[in-house]
């Protein structure tokens, strides 16, 4: 199964690459563990697609790099999608890109979203942003969001709260179940077009 | 002469101050321009020229017949078009009066392109909607092209008042109306609208990678068939192409580079090496655009009208006379001469005035 991951991490190493690879390993370990859902994982790191994205809003087209990617995201049989938070929101750059994606493109593809910050008080911005970003896109969100602070990267689980840890095995084990319990996906019939007598047809007046 | 395959030039008549003096023409200058560029395309062997219509600052041409029966009458020769007409915003019933009028003044030197229109609002401005644009496309061209043909229309739809009893004058000269062709950019509906009256099909490939136009000629050809006009290859198909020339390469770079760095439509954005890559623009050498212009066969097969756009981002008049030069003299003989070759026989010539009054003679002739 394609298992495409997203992030939108701009330093290298950056925390958001860090988030994004522990919870493809811990999806891709799921899969591993299903007959028949043998994960290929692709990450595609938005950073190095930053210009052809802006491009892209201004010629209004994709060129053939940012195509390849926008491509793989479109097939995907799950998305794994990683921004660092700024300014209380996703990123610009997280945002643009699936801006220029179609928007058909992730209907019904099941997506974790995660997002990393400084401080664990801004963790609520995957629910009040990047969860309806993906709900727009008719997408299928896993419940579990991952938001890594500094101080996750350091810490346990408490006594009354999950751990980084356990959290991404949550969701992982939430995205691999849609991944492989997904309806099977509808081939989009290429360049499908209503027959002219049926769109005449649809505009005649009532009689 | 039989024209097998036109060569012209489409115009969009932008007002943009250019970018090397920052000099904005007057609206005045920019519309004389166009009449001096029209007049000029046709000075240098051109087939075809086109205006486009728009409703909104920075462009000037907002009543296409107007400037075209006025180059009509300082014209012989040269077919006059549109690119685009609004089929969406515009009364079908004022299309059918304002180009069979045209029509007779050209003495027939005269087609049109629909297109849908890419501004938001102008919809709203001539009190429509621009979520039933298809709809408005479709039922609009199905009016007009009974107005044309029918002499005492009785109609009712959605969108226009209905209509009793009502006759478009004038007629079609000769009883021929103006060949259509449909533009498009990305819609496979106004393809199949193209296809099913057996009109053309123009695909403005200039912004964007040619796979999706293949995708979309493709289609075109296909359906074209389906509805029993002759093979895919005898579909009636037009291209864009956008080009700057000098006679040696690097001096038309870099003479087109602030014009392309700044341009409305796609400046402040990719390189211009990366645009060329991605799209059909060619700034070089007069060979160079041969080259580049030929491979379109290649992609989309043997074509019947090949617009160039040459007059827009803030370029200087005398600066696009001079293009208009080497694209006469130098370029499109060319063309002209390694397009004929291998063309097969059965793919049809241009259509044009004569062409279509020829055909309507010949089916009345056999059928009397």
């Amino acid at each position: 199964m394609k298992l495409v991951v997203v992030t939108a991490g701009l330093t290298q190493p950056s925390s958001s690459r860090l988030l994004a690879d522990r919870l493809a390993e811990a999806v891709a370990r799921r899969l591993e563990e299903t007959p028949g859902t043998s994960p290929e994982v692709r990450v595609i790191e938005l950073r190095e697609l930053a210009v052809d994205v802006a491009n892209n809003f201004v010629t209004g087209f994709p060129n053939a790099r940012l195509r390849e990617a926008l491509d793989a995201v479109t097939e995907a049989d799950g998305l794994i999608a990683v921004t660092p938070i700024f300014s209380g929101s996703y990123s610009g750059l997280y945002k643009s890109f699936f801006d220029v994606i179609d928007n058909t493109a992730l209907t019904g593809t099941p997506v974790l979203i995660g997002a990393t910050g400084g401080t664990a008080r801004h963790s609520l911005a995957l629910e009040h942003a990047v969860r309806p970003l993906f709900t727009y896109l008719r997408a299928v969100v896993a419940p579990t969001a991952v938001y890594a602070a500094s101080e996750d990267w350091g810490g346990g689980h408490g006594a009354f709260t999950d751990g980084l840890g356990e959290r991404i095995d949550r969701a992982a084990e939430e995205l691999a179940g849609l991944m492989a319990h997904r309806a099977p996906r509808r081939e989009p019939e290429e360049d499908a077009v209503v027959p002219f007598e049926e769109q005449l047809a649809a505009l005649r007046p009532p009689q | 002469m039989v024209t097998k395959l036109q060569f012209g030039i489409f115009s969009v008549g932008d007002v943009t101050p250019d970018p090397t003096n920052g000099r904005t023409p007057t609206e005045h200058e920019r519309i004389k321009a166009m009449v001096t560029i029209a007049l000029k395309a046709e000075e240098v062997g051109l087939d075809v020229f086109a205006t486009g219509e728009h409703h909104n600052p920075p462009f000037v041409p907002s009543s296409p017949t107007t400037m075209l029966g006025y180059i009509a009458a300082r014209t012989e020769r040269i077919v006059l078009s549109t690119a685009t007409t609004l089929i969406t915003t515009n009364d079908p019933v004022k299309i059918a009066e304002d180009f069979a009028m045209l029509q007779h003044l050209a003495d027939g030197r005269v087609d049109l392109m629909m297109g849908r229109g890419n501004t938001g609002p102008v919809y709203p401005w001539f009190g429509q909607d621009i979520r039933q644009g298809i709809p408005l496309a479709i039922e609009n061209y199905a009016l007009l092209h009974k107005l044309w043909r029918e002499d005492v229309v009785d109609w009712q739809g959605r969108f226009r008042t209905p209509l009793q009893g009502f006759t478009s004058t004038p007629r079609p000269l000769d009883g021929v109306p103006p060949f259509v062709w449909h533009g498009s950019i990305r819609s496979a509906e106004i393809a199949e609208q193209a296809a099913y009256y057996g009109d053309g099909f123009f695909a403005n490939n200039i912004f964007w990678p040619k796979e999706h136009f293949m995708r979309l000629i493709g289609l075109y050809r296909q359906r074209y068939a389906h509805y029993g006009h002759g093979t895919p290859e005898q579909a009636i198909v037009g291209l864009g192409g956008q080009v700057f020339m000098r006679k040696n390469s690097q001096d038309a770079v870099r003479e087109f580079r602030p014009y392309f760095d700044n341009a409305p439509v796609y400046g402040h954005g990719p390189s211009l090496e990366d645009f060329m890559a991605e799209t059909p623009l060619t700034v070089g050498s007069p060979q160079q655009v041969i080259d580049r212009t030929l491979e379109f066969r290649e992609y989309f097969g043997d074509y019947q009208r090949q617009l160039f756009l040459m007059d827009h981002a803030g370029l200087p008049l005398k600066t696009v006379l001079e293009q208009l030069d080497i694209l006469g003299e130098e370029v499109v003989p060319v063309l002209r001469e390694e397009f004929a070759k291998n063309r097969p026989e059965t793919v049809p010539d241009a259509p044009t005035h004569a062409s279509l009054l020829a055909a309507k003679e010949r089916s009345a002739g056999v059928g009397a």
